[in-house]
This record gives C-alpha cells, sequence and structure tokens, in this order.
C-alpha cells in the first residue's frame, strides 16, 4: 500500500532519507535547504529515525562527518546548498577519491556576491567535476524516488560513490506537492541494509585516504574515474528496478515531445516543467518543440544523449548558471564536444535563465522558439534571457 | 605492498585505495630521501642515547658496545642528532649512493 499527500518537498526528502533508514546526518542549516535538515534532526529528536543527527559548526565539518561516519559503514546523509556547498568543496573530492557512498540533497541556490538566497545552478556548476554521481530532478516525487534510488545506486559494490540529487532551491523545495510515498516495507525489500566492502573498525584495521606517490596517483585517479564511468549501468538498472517495483519509470535521459520535432531545449532541474507547458502552448499553434531532459548529469549520458540528439537539426541549450568567462554555459560546452566529436551538424544555441530566483516564464522558451532572442545576440555566445539593456 | 608501487596497474588497486595489509608501513623504506648521512666518532661519544632519543624517525638504535648507529633504510639524513649531541661526536656527510 502506499500513501500520497501533498507535503512540503523539503519534509518529503527528509522523509525519503528516513524511509532508506539513514544512520547518520551530519548537517548545518542554510536556507533553502534549512527544512530538510530541520525535519531530520526532528524525526531523530522524536525516536521516529534511529539515526545519529551530528550538529556541527560548518558545512566543511559537516562533510567531514560524513566521510568518518561513512567511512565506519554508516549509511549517511546529508545536504546544502549554495555557500555550504562551496565551503565543503574540498571534501567533495575526498568523499568520491574514498569511495565513500554518502548521499547528499543539494538544493540549488546563487552563489554570493551578490548575495542572493534564491535558486539557480551556480553552486552545483562549481562542484560539476568532483567526481560525485549527480541526479537532477524536476518535480517533488523525483526527488523522494531518487533519494532512495541514490542509496541503491551509491552502494553498489560497483559502485561505491557518493551521489547528489539536486533540487531547486525554492521553485521546488518550499512548494507543496502531491507525492506518493512507498511502505517503508517496499522501501526495505529494495534498499537493504549497507553492507561496506571496508569499514573502520579495530578487528580489522585498514588505513583509508593514504597517500600516494606519484608512482600511484594517476592509477589511483583512473580506478575512481572508470568507476564513476561504469556506474552509469547500474544507474540505469536500479533505476529500471525502482520503475518494477513502485511504478515510476526514470532513465538516465528523458524526453517530452522529442519524436514530433527537429528542435528540442535541454535542460536540467525544475525548469523543465516550464518548457513542457511552453512546448504544449506551441504545439496547441501547430508547432513543434521537444525537451531532452538531463536525470543524469554525472556521469554524462552521452550514448543516451546522441540517440535522441543525432536526428534534431536546432537544439536550445537552458542553463541557470553565468560561464564565468567560458565560452558558454557547462552545459552546452559538454554538448558541443558530444556533437562535434560525433560530426553531427546541429544548430547550438545557449541560454541563461532563471539567475537568483528570477523568474522564468513559458513565454521566454516561446520566444527561443520562435527566434525573437536569438535575433539579439551580441559579442557573447549565450543569450542571458531578460536582462535589462 | 605486495610489489613495488609502480609495477601496480589500475585495477589492482583496492577500492578508493584502502590499505588492508596492517603495519605495511615498515616495508616503505624512507631513507632513500636522504642526501646526507650522521656518521658517530665512537672515541667522543659518552653513549647518553641522545641522538636515540632524538631521532624523529626512530631510526637510530644501539649496538652491542652501546655505542650508536642509523639504520639508513629509515634515516632521512634531517641531522637532529648532529646537532643535538653535546660532544660533537655525530658528523654529518655527504651521503652519494
Amino acid at each position: 500500500m502506499t500513501t500520497k499527500k501533498g507535503i512540503e518537498v523539503s519534509i518529503a526528502a527528509s522523509i525519503a532519507a528516513q524511509l532508506a533508514r539513514v544512520e547518520v546526518v551530519a548537517a548545518y542549516p542554510i536556507t533553502p535547504q534549512t527544512h530538510i535538515v530541520e525535519h531530520l534532526s526532528e524525526l531523530v529528536a522524536n525516536g521516529e529515525l534511529e539515526a545519529v543527527y551530528i550538529n556541527v559548526e560548518s558545512e566543511h565539518s559537516a562533510m567531514s562527518a560524513c566521510c568518518g561516519a561513512s567511512a565506519a559503514g554508516a549509511r549517511t546523509f546529508t545536504s546544502t546548498s549554495a555557500q555550504g556547498l562551496e565551503l565543503m568543496h574540498e571534501i567533495l573530492f575526498i568523499a568520491s577519491g574514498m569511495r565513500l557512498p554518502i548521499v547528499m540533497a543539494t538544493v540549488n541556490r546563487a552563489l554570493s556576491s551578490p548575495l542572493s538566497i534564491w535558486g539557480d545552478h551556480s553552486d552545483i556548476m562549481a562542484a560539476r567535476d568532483t567526481g560525485w554521481i549527480m541526479l537532477f530532478c524536476e518535480n517533488g516525487q523525483e526527488v523522494v524516488d531518487s533519494i532512495i534510488m541514490a542509496f541503491k545506486i551509491a552502494e553498489n559494490r560497483n559502485v561505491l560513490l557518493p551521489v547528489m540529487v539536486n533540487l531547486d532551491g525554492f521553485s521546488l523545495s518550499h512548494v507543496i506537492e502531491p507525492i506518493e510515498f512507498p511502505s517503508q516495507k517496499d522501501v526495505d525489500s529494495f534498499l537493504p541494509p549497507y553492507k561496506p566492502l571496508y569499514s573502520l573498525h579495530p578487528d580489522k584495521p585498514v588505513t583509508m585516504g593514504a597517500y600516494a606517490m606519484p608512482e600511484l596517483y594517476t592509477e589511483a585517479k583512473y580506478a575512481q574515474e572508470t568507476a564513476l564511468i561504469n556506474s552509469k549501468k547500474v544507474i540505469i538498472d536500479v533505476m529500471a528496478e525502482f520503475g518494477e517495483r513502485f511504478g515510476r519509470h526514470y532513465k538516465p535521459v528523458e524526453t517530452y515531445n522529442t519524436e514530433n520535432a527537429d528542435f528540442a531545449f535541454i535542460c536540467l532541474g525544475s525548469i523543465n516543467e516550464n518548457i513542457s507547458t511552453a512546448i504544449d502552448e506551441l504545439k496547441s499553434n501547430g508547432k513543434e518543440a521537444g525537451l531532452i531532459k538531463l536525470r543524469l548529469f554525472r556521469p554524462f549520458p552521452k550514448d543516451e544523449l546522441l540517440a535522441v540528439l543525432k536526428d534534431k537539426k536546432r537544439i536550445a541549450i537552458v542553463e541557470r548558471a553565468m560561464p564565468g568567462g567560458a565560452a558558454n554555459s557547462p552545459l552546452y560546452n559538454e554538448i558541443a564536444s558530444l556533437i562535434y566529436a560525433n560530426k553531427l551538424h546541429i544548430t547550438l544555441e545557449n541560454y541563461i535563465v532563471g539567475l537568483g530566483g528570477r523568474d522564468v516564464h513559458p513565454e521566454d522558451f516561446i520566444d527561443v522558439f520562435d527566434m525573437k532572442i536569438a535575433a539579439k545576440k551580441d559579442n557573447n555566445n549565450y543569450n542571458v534571457i531578460g536582462v535589462r539593456e | 605492498m605486495a610489489k613495488p608501487m609502480e609495477q601496480y596497474k589500475w585495477h589492482e588497486l583496492n577500492v578508493g585505495c584502502v590499505i588492508d595489509e596492517v603495519g605495511n608501513a615498515r616495508e616503505y623504506k624512507t631513507g632513500d630521501w636522504r642526501s646526507q648521512k650522521p656518521v658517530w666518532n665512537d672515541s667522543k661519544c659518552i653513549k647518553c642515547g641522545l641522538c636515540w632519543l632524538y631521532c624523529p624517525d626512530a631510526a637510530i638504535y644501539q649496538t652491542e658496545e652501546g655505542f650508536y648507529r642509523a639504520n639508513l633504510e629509515y634515516c632521512k639524513g634531517c641531522g637532529i642528532c648532529s646537532k643535538e649531541c653535546k660532544p660533537g661526536a655525530i658528523k654529518m656527510v655527504e651521503d652519494v649512493r
């Protein structure tokens, strides 16, 4: 039996961690992640979640404590946003390098300065190459399902890597959505207790995170990178098993109306819902546009993307982060390299939207489709939608 | 380590480079960092043992006669023993290998 209720997505995310029977949570509150960790601390304090909640003095300590807990063999969860993710930055590499299956809900928010508490992807794009598996969510149901799947992916013996579940700050984290929660019994059967390959225990001492001389570092990083690339197969398998058991089917790359169109948007996160609305509106006017949603961002799902890209003529890559002096935004650069390497002839356009919580309207995407915005292109390779000039 | 580190292939490493062999740091001979080595003049040595005490790598041992020598598999040639030796019995000399 499953139950469906209207609930704030942040609270739902913490219930997903509870259903996954996390054993250690180490977190520091930061807007817009706060409700997730507040509710987890309540669940622990009320005895509804049998876990250790470690109060720490910073995100650097939060991720460090998570590494220690995971190394000791505990199923470990944390959550952060923006500056918190940046403060964790060096430890993110340690978690992935030590192959610790930590799961983190990253509530995407703009980075200061100027100070902003609102959503965009500048935080995650600055942490994209930290060796974590990264999933992006469009709605609250995906957040709940992804957190449960994330543990099963992370803890697989062929993976053993940390997983980030990204959800947009406020526009996803703070909205109330109807969400179906799987039963504890079904989650227990899908996600058995974590059995670590190695753990810190005095009965069988091991050294973790040791020094590697130049003679070994390259091989160590190659092994880690190979595990990350190969994790895609496990991710696909876990998504398939989740679909069979719970009836909600996920794929690394999902599409909407792409089979009918030469043109497609590519985007990450909750803006995909606005783009879908725009596509429906276009359709009602006899115009066909498709949407390619990256559910999986790391490892980059090259083959799955190519399969949907190859017969397209024009692609608009929509992203919520400034390129920071790069030729284009991060996702554009990766798709451009994929298209070049496979000798495809596709016109690519790059649009920056929704920075620091700026509202994004379906009409903006209709303008993109109609090339009303592309016409305004200046010296940049990309267009910043809605910037006042 | 079961073999020298430059012989390991990437797929032969433990997940996360975990070292699951207890106490194998002993096999890692750190003495080859050394550019100088200590040489004792036993006629000046008063067997006080300060060199043994100060050696940060515990690389100095006492001989049966009660004098001191460095285990050159671990001695890094830092010179602390020579600096601390009150009668000046330890001289650092260039170690050409």
